[in-house]
């Protein structure tokens, strides 16, 4: 959703009479339309959960977390004055997967690292998200072998891929962009229900463990804490 | 560097003094020398290169596998020696079976070679017997198989380009 601000104000009005304005609203003089305006004038109207979407999507903190050569590369995406990603919200490096809502795959995932980074996701608090930064994390890339994990995607949900060996910082930019576009217009914070995966839950106690919010009403087919957990067989 | 000459002059001191079998062949080429040993003797050899012999390589460079597959004994192990002094290498390599490969281990002469054969052992499978910690070094320790073997599948996945487009038939499901 977007949001947008237009100014309400018809008349063109100096400097001068808006602070007299000011002035009389705080006596309480004005009233009626008068008032009305006034608030008017002053006031953004919006839905709750897309001025939370809004802000989640400018302040997307990154984990600081590199797997390979593309992780240079992300790093000055990330780090550096020349890229300049607080433009964007999403500069300020976590090295606390705790504090972290985005993981940047950047790297190729051997066999032996990815439960290391299946453990990181896990720790990360929701709503979280991870993008898959170049050939390598995608699809193991030109690294086809023994060694790697032929896509990242095998083992955690990825909501972006970036293609390139490695990325131009501008198409990791536009992945990250990509990803604020996500954000906004999908109202789900948790990936189990953006990927209707509920149901596949680690923990012994299944009935217990409750990842999200709970649901609002504008999500009627997501299960509450008392109806059955909806596996991905029923989908 | 020892020349062709040398070569079989430090050979013949390796026959005198651990075994007369111990050296099964010398290699002189591109100015490489490399003795070829029996493999239950190769430990006998080293400590004897690198500690009694009256030229001595006392620096252990590098210890790798190879698998020749073609060839029988396919697995081989290459032990690079050096001496800081004279400024010398040899190569010391020896030839294993597939069935039940088998070293003594070196990791008391030589430190380094700690990793080395526990990287040995993880990709080709041969067992330094004496070593201090025989685990896997870089692959996961529930891996099965020795992924540096030739016989090994490359693994991976089959990636699509327009030259083996129709060896994948519908790739697009």
């Amino acid at each position: 959703m977007e949001i947008t601000r237009s100014k309400v104000d018809r008349k063109p009005e100096d400097f001068r009479s808006r602070q007299l304005r000011a002035q009389q609203m705080l006596r309480g003089d004005l009233d009626g339309t008068d008032l009305e305006e006034y608030v008017e004038e002053r006031l953004l109207l919006t839905k709750f959960e897309d001025a939370q979407n809004w802000a989640r999507k400018n302040a997307i903190w990154p984990l600081g977390f590199g797997l390979a050569c593309c992780a240079i590369e992300m790093i000055t995406v990330i780090g550096s004055p020349r890229n300049d990603l607080s433009r964007f919200g999403a500069e300020v490096i976590r090295f606390s997967p705790r504090q972290a809502d985005m993981l940047i795959l950047s790297g190729r995932v051997s066999i032996k690292m990815a439960p290391v980074i299946r453990r990181i996701y896990d720790q990360m608090l929701e709503p979280k998200w991870v993008i898959s930064m170049g050939a390598c994390a995608s699809s193991a890339g030109m690294f086809n072998n023994y060694a790697l994990v032929a896509g990242a995607d095998k083992f955690l949900p990825v909501d972006v891929y970036v293609p390139g060996c490695p990325p131009r910082p501008e198409a990791l930019m536009y992945g990250i962009m990509k990803l604020q576009d996500k954000i906004t217009s999908e109202p789900n914070e948790g990936w189990r229900e953006r990927y209707k995966s509920a149901g596949t839950e680690e923990a012994s106690d299944s009935s217990a463990s409750s990842y999200g919010r709970p649901e609002a009403d504008s999500q009627p087919q997501a299960a509450g804490q008392d109806a059955p957990r909806r596996t991905p067989d029923d989908a | 560097m020892p020349d062709a000459t040398g070569l079989e002059l430090v050979a013949q001191r390796v026959r005198d003094a651990v075994h007369e079998e111990a050296v099964v062949g010398t290699s002189f080429a591109y100015d490489s020398a490399t003795l070829v040993v029996a493999p239950e003797r190769t430990r006998d050899v080293l400590e004897h290169l690198s500690r009694s012999d009256e030229e001595p390589y006392e620096h252990l460079m590098s210890l790798h596998g190879c698998d020749y597959l073609p060839e029988e004994p396919r697995l081989g192990v290459h032990y690079q020696l050096m001496s800081m002094g004279r400024r010398e290498r040899i190569a010391v390599k020896t030839r294993l079976t597939t069935e039940d490969p088998r070293l003594p281990t070196v990791t008391d002469l030589f430190p380094t070679a700690d990793f080395q054969e526990r990287e040995v052992y993880d990709f080709f499978g041969v067992v330094f017997e004496g070593h201090p910690d025989p685990r896997r070094i870089l692959m996961p320790e529930d891996y099965e198989g020795y992924p540096q073997r030739r016989d090994f599948p490359m693994g991976g996945e089959p990636v699509l380009f327009t030259h083996n487009e129709h060896k994948l038939p519908r790739w697009y499901d």
